[in-house]
């Protein structure tokens, strides 16, 4: 059983290895934007799919990454590779800052909260605070990462390399955090928040964590993706992202890792594919969406042990009140 | 209080004094007094909203009193939150069952040992030596408990899919497993069938027997609360009006009457009397 497992997984790291190789850098770059999707799901994937808060606003800590990258880039000159921890963690640092406050709200009264932070954001970066963001137009002139020595990701088979080794790593790493005790403290929050407490999780901590580690890797993605497009402008991060990463992890199967990967695929090759009928495609993403919600509602691939069903978490206000 | 004097000379596990819980302007709990002791089983009882799931929740940390202490092995752990509570070895399960519906049977278990563990995210990611040592530990108590209930068998199976007299046991393996000193079950025979009672008597009665635990218990079937109780409080409108042993209590005039006020409950008191002669 390990065995088949372990050999399939080689055969999709193979497969995503040579795909470079046998397509155009058109192809390269589709597959890029499915990597920053990936990574995208995968932060959202802990706030919504493990602990099931609803997060609307996770664009907001995406720009927060990419701008400052894109701010300390060209006014400091400081290499991308350095930002890119710095970026995650100035998203954290947003994260635990704006959600600390509220991280008590149940449901839909924190999506409606972050929903508005992510809006905030936005309108933030539109207005150039401090003269820093550039008001609409963004940040131009971010360079490409760079290792010294001449050695430069600058191709798009470079990039494509960089973002899918960040999200191998990435899955790696959450995997684990699925399997130890932080996983599963996850989980129990919400599957219910009152049984979690009252088995000795710090029901707060938790969902803050999750909501910071989730931002850092927002922000690891907006590192990669500012010096990708070598700038950055507001209109990068507006609330269809937000939508769309929602979409990603309910698409997959909440809390389930190969789904979020299965529904970043989707998003962003969906677009893709159906070019030709660019009128209607939203209609159809539409459709898939509601068809998804009425026949599959735990996802494309849910987590193993059982799909979580998007509707289950609507309720736990209403279980609230027989404790 | 001479009802007290009776009692033996054990460690006092848990301690209320004056605990008063007030919504809006109902008094749910009345400066209420109990005495939990070492290797016991308390009883509360009571008519339906005589306040005692609001002990329950006020002891656990799930409310705040107005007014009043709770003490546990002589520290006073009034107003602490839930999951510090259960740190310091008071577990608890739930009148309407509360488990972790779409996680499996031994997973919900583990959940008790999260209090006696500590990794943390990178410690967790990295898999250092005291964070597999530590999973390990949690796993087998885990599994350990999970035998002792009997639902080795539904180890993989999702707590929502076992049966319901099942996970009544299985929330109180979760309870177990954090190694508690005070076990708080909130009506552990509700909805159970008379030979999952009897399963359920046997294995708490083996429980005090054999492990360093007290019971605090809600109960509405006379028949556990006569048979295997120690100590039974009488709750009445947010009040202790009696407290004694179970013989005691079952021949008192006040509670008699705090029963027999409520037509539906009558039947109840019956149903003790028949189990005791």
């Amino acid at each position: 059983m390990v065995k088949t497992q372990r050999f399939q997984i080689m055969i999709i790291a193979g497969a995503f290895l040579v795909y470079p190789f046998f397509v155009s850098d058109y192809f390269i770059d589709i597959a890029f934007y499915f990597g920053i999707y990936a990574l995208l799901g995968l932060s959202l994937n802990i706030v919504l799919g493990e602990v099931g808060l609803f997060d609307l606003g996770h664009a907001g800590f995406y720009a927060i990454g990419a701008y400052t990258t894109a701010i300390l880039n060209t006014k400091f000159g400081i290499p991308i590779f350095v930002l890119l921890p710095v970026s995650a963690l100035a998203a954290a640092l947003f994260a635990y800052l704006v959600c600390s406050p509220v991280i008590h709200l149940q449901g839909d009264y924190l999506l409606i909260v972050t929903l508005g932070m992510g809006e905030i954001v936005r309108l933030a970066l539109i207005n150039n605070p401090f003269d820093l963001t550039g008001g609409p137009n963004g940040v131009f002139g971010i360079d490409f990462p760079t290792f010294g020595y001449g050695f430069d990701i600058d191709s798009s088979i470079e990039f494509y390399y960089l973002i899918w080794i960040i999200v191998a790593l990435s899955i790696f790493g959450l995997i684990r955090l699925q399997k130890s005790r932080i996983g599963r403290a996850w989980n129990y929050i919400r599957e219910d928040e009152i049984a979690a407490s009252a088995n000795g999780v710090d029901v707060k901590n938790y969902k803050l964590l999750a909501f910071i580690l989730g931002a850092a890797l927002a922000g690891v993605a907006g590192n990669i993706y500012a010096s990708k497009l070598m700038c950055v402008s507001p209109e990068s991060f507006t609330f269809w992202e937000s939508c769309l990463m929602f979409c990603i992890v309910l698409i997959g199967g909440m809390g389930s890792i190969p789904g979020v990967i299965i529904g970043a695929a989707f998003i962003s090759l969906f677009p893709e594919i159906f070019r030709p009928f660019a009128m209607y495609r939203m209609l159809v993403f539409g459709l898939a969406m509601i068809l998804m919600m009425m026949y599959r509602p735990g996802g494309v691939w849910p987590r193993k042990r059982g799909a979580v069903e998007f509707r289950s978490l609507l309720g736990p206000a209403a279980r609230r009140e027989d404790v | 209080m001479s009802d007290l004097q009776a009692r033996p000379d054990k460690e006092i596990v848990l301690e209320t004094r004056r605990l008063s819980k007030i919504f809006g302007g109902l008094t749910a709990v009345n400066m209420i007094d109990l005495q939990a002791l070492k290797g016991e089983i308390l009883s509360l009882i009571g008519p339906n909203g005589a306040g005692k799931t609001t002990v329950f929740n006020v002891v656990t940390g799930i409310y705040k009193p107005e007014m009043g202490n709770v003490f546990f092995k002589g520290s006073d752990i009034t107003g602490r939150k839930p999951h510090q509570i259960v740190s310091y070895g008071i577990a608890r399960t739930f009148q309407n069952i509360r488990l972790f519906p779409d996680m499996t049977c031994l997973e919900n278990i583990m959940a008790g040992q999260h209090c006696r563990s500590s990794s943390g995210v990178f410690s967790s990611i990295f898999q250092t030596p005291h964070q597999r040592r530590e999973e390990e530990r949690i796993r087998e108590i885990a599994q350990a408990r999970l035998r002792q209930v009997n639902l080795w068998a539904f180890r993989q199976d999702l707590a929502k899919n076992v049966a319901y007299g099942s996970q009544r046991m299985l929330e109180i393996a979760r309870a177990l497993a954090s190694d508690p000193y005070l076990l708080v079950l909130d009506e552990p025979s509700s909805g159970l069938n008379p030979r999952e009672t009897e399963i359920l008597m046997e294995f708490l009665t083996e429980l005090i027997r054999t492990e360093d635990v007290t019971i605090l218990l809600i109960e509405h079937d006379m028949n556990v609360v006569m048979g295997i109780s120690d100590w039974v409080v009488v709750m009445d409108e947010g009040r202790k009006i009696a407290e004694g042993t179970p013989k005691d209590i079952y021949n008192n005039q006040r509670v008699i009457e705090a029963y027999l006020g409520k037509d539906d409950e009558e039947e109840e008191i019956d149903h003790g009397t028949t189990a005791e002669h």
